[in-house]
């Protein structure tokens, strides 16, 4: 298994490519990388299964996120990168090992690392405006606070419109750019995002990473965002990570240096996709080795 | 539009069906009684004040009835939720309990309570407590986990969790317990109400038979049909409907 820590950048091997766009603008705020943001130590999750055997999720998973970083995981379905999301969230407790962001240990969730389900999870009896706003009424915010913030982040997920709608009268985009307006709306640090736009067709996935682009750039939160689509990690991550199948561990780590604004059709994006998708081929493999083996 | 029009005739239809029935004198009116018999049953009965009171006074019981099965049903669903071992135990019995129709629960409430108000809400509760009581406990273990997970992330706990997120997550659930558990309440009020003499709408249910005017049986009959519809109407199909718009969910489920 290659160590974690080996690095490679695109920029190293697309150099003569990369010229003719290199004087494009870097809209990505300027972050220190003194200190990491998250801070994930020798992290491990087991569970008991049906049958009554221990079970291996993650494996000793150390992982440094810097402040204002876009950082991506991939990996086969299974192996365990939804749970290190739920963990990082504090909604879930690792058998092992610790989280800590700002040097403070997670044992909790909190509002300054809000986790973006992959099935969303608004709630339907609250309109868009009210789930936007579901996060600073907990925090105990005035009203007319309140109000304002939420039209504030619909206003940047352009769904100032719908603020009156419940969520089934929206589409599949619309519910997504409603969470992650949820998701704003209590400022937190850290974002964690879990294969949000899997679910959704090309043209609104593409539509979608343009604007979370912005609004990354913008705000300049932390985002950790799990996908199994290497196309979409290379797309929107300062780095990806990948990982294994069963035990999940960290296998490789990519720096994507490209110059941002990207597209996805980037021959320079494409490209990334392809080496981090030679490193995963492997892992996808072993996943479905594993499920083939289970059929009767 | 067609459908009410469907309505209109098919009530119509039968309305005519009966009239003729009732002229051809087949029965005579003291088993088949005429549409005109059972509207001058109706009309001297408010009238006289009598079925007003009968209406009032089963109206009553039934207010404070359901209301005290909705306050324990809620709460005993919601303590039934919190564990897997209540549920199994308690929730298995009161789901076997509710094959027992609620009007066998009225010799139990006569020995407790005596011929009173008393043993006729004890029938009514009996017979909607446990409808609110699975129906809340489903709504609870039904709700998809997200909502509460979501809700936490978001700084939600303890009261506030329960009453923002599991209390109207549950609602969809809950409500369809309570439509049940209304219409169980008022089958059961009328049933105990039929069974000992007490005033109210069964009561006098029971003095047409004693008196063997069956037209005021039947007007009797529709009076019941009737109010029951009305607050099923009124109260649950709003409710329902109200749920529907926002949660997006088809009329058929």
């Amino acid at each position: 298994m290659i160590p974690s820590s080996n690095p490679v950048t695109a920029s190293d091997v697309y150099a003569a490519d990369n010229r003719s766009k290199s004087n494009l603008a870097l809209v990505r705020p300027d972050a220190s990388p003194a200190e990491p943001k998250v801070c994930v130590r020798n992290l491990s999750l087991s569970y008991s299964s049906t049958k009554g055997d221990r079970l291996l999720a993650l494996d000793g998973i150390d992982l440094k996120v810097r402040t204002g970083e876009f950082l991506c995981i991939v990996g086969p379905s299974g192996c365990g990168k939804s749970t290190l999301l739920h963990i990082i969230t504090g909604l879930h407790h690792p058998t092992s090992g610790s989280v800590s962001v700002d040097d403070k240990i997670v044992d909790g969730p909190s509002t300054s690392r809000i986790l973006i389900f992959q099935e969303l999870g608004l709630f339907p009896w609250l309109t868009v405006a009210d789930n936007v706003e579901f996060g600073l009424k907990m925090a105990g915010v005035s009203s007319s606070e309140r109000r304002d913030k939420a039209a504030h982040y619909l206003r940047m997920v352009h769904l100032s419109q719908f603020r009156e709608s419940y969520i089934h009268q929206l589409s599949g985009g619309m519910r997504q750019r409603v969470a992650l307006a949820r998701a704003l709306a209590t400022e937190p640090d850290v974002l964690l995002m879990d294969e949000p736009f899997a679910a959704l067709d090309a043209q609104t996935r593409d539509i979608l990473h343009d604007e979370l682009e912005r609004i990354w750039a913008d705000t300049g939160r932390t985002i950790i965002f799990v996908t199994h689509n290497v196309r979409e990690a290379a797309r929107l991550g300062d780095r990806v990570i990948v990982m294994t199948f069963r035990p999940g561990r960290i296998k490789r780590e990519f720096l994507v240096d490209l110059p941002r604004p990207r597209q996805i059709e980037d021959s320079l994006v494409a490209g990334m996709a392809r080496d981090i998708l030679e490193e995963l081929r492997a892992e996808i493999n072993k996943s479905l080795e594993q499920e083939y083996r289970h059929q009767p | 539009m067609k459908p009410a029009f469907r309505q209109l005739v098919f009530y119509a239809l039968l309305l005519a069906i009966w009239i003729v029935v009732a002229r051809l004198r087949i029965w005579p009116p003291y088993m088949i009684p005429s549409p005109r018999g059972v509207f001058e049953s109706l009309r001297a009965g408010f009238s006289d004040h009598s079925f007003w009171i009968a209406i009032v006074i089963s109206m009553k019981r039934i207010a404070v009835g359901y209301a005290i099965s909705v306050v324990i049903g809620i709460v005993l669903g919601l303590i039934l939720a919190t564990s897997d071992f209540l549920e199994q135990t308690l929730g298995g019995l009161m789901v076997s309990l509710q094959s027992l129709p609620s009007i066998c629960w009225l010799p139990m409430a006569v020995l407790w309570f005596g011929l009173s108000e008393k043993a006729i809400l004890f029938v009514v509760i009996m017979g909607s407590v446990l409808s609110v009581t699975i129906s809340m406990e489903a709504g609870r273990k039904q709700m998809p986990k997200i909502y509460s997970l979501a809700a936490r992330n978001l700084g939600a706990n303890g009261l506030k969790l329960f009453f923002y997120v599991l209390f109207p997550a549950s609602l969809p659930y809950l409500v369809s317990g309570l439509k049940q558990g209304w219409a169980f309440a008022w089958r059961s009020l009328i049933a105990g109400e039929m069974i000992f003499v007490s005033l109210g709408l069964g009561q006098l249910l029971m003095m047409g038979r004693d008196l063997n005017d069956m037209s005021q049986v039947v007007a009797v009959m529709i009076l019941i049909v009737v109010i029951g519809y009305i607050v099923d109407g009124l109260i649950f199909k709003t409710m329902e409907r109200r749920l529907q718009d926002r949660w997006g969910l088809s009329p058929a489920s």
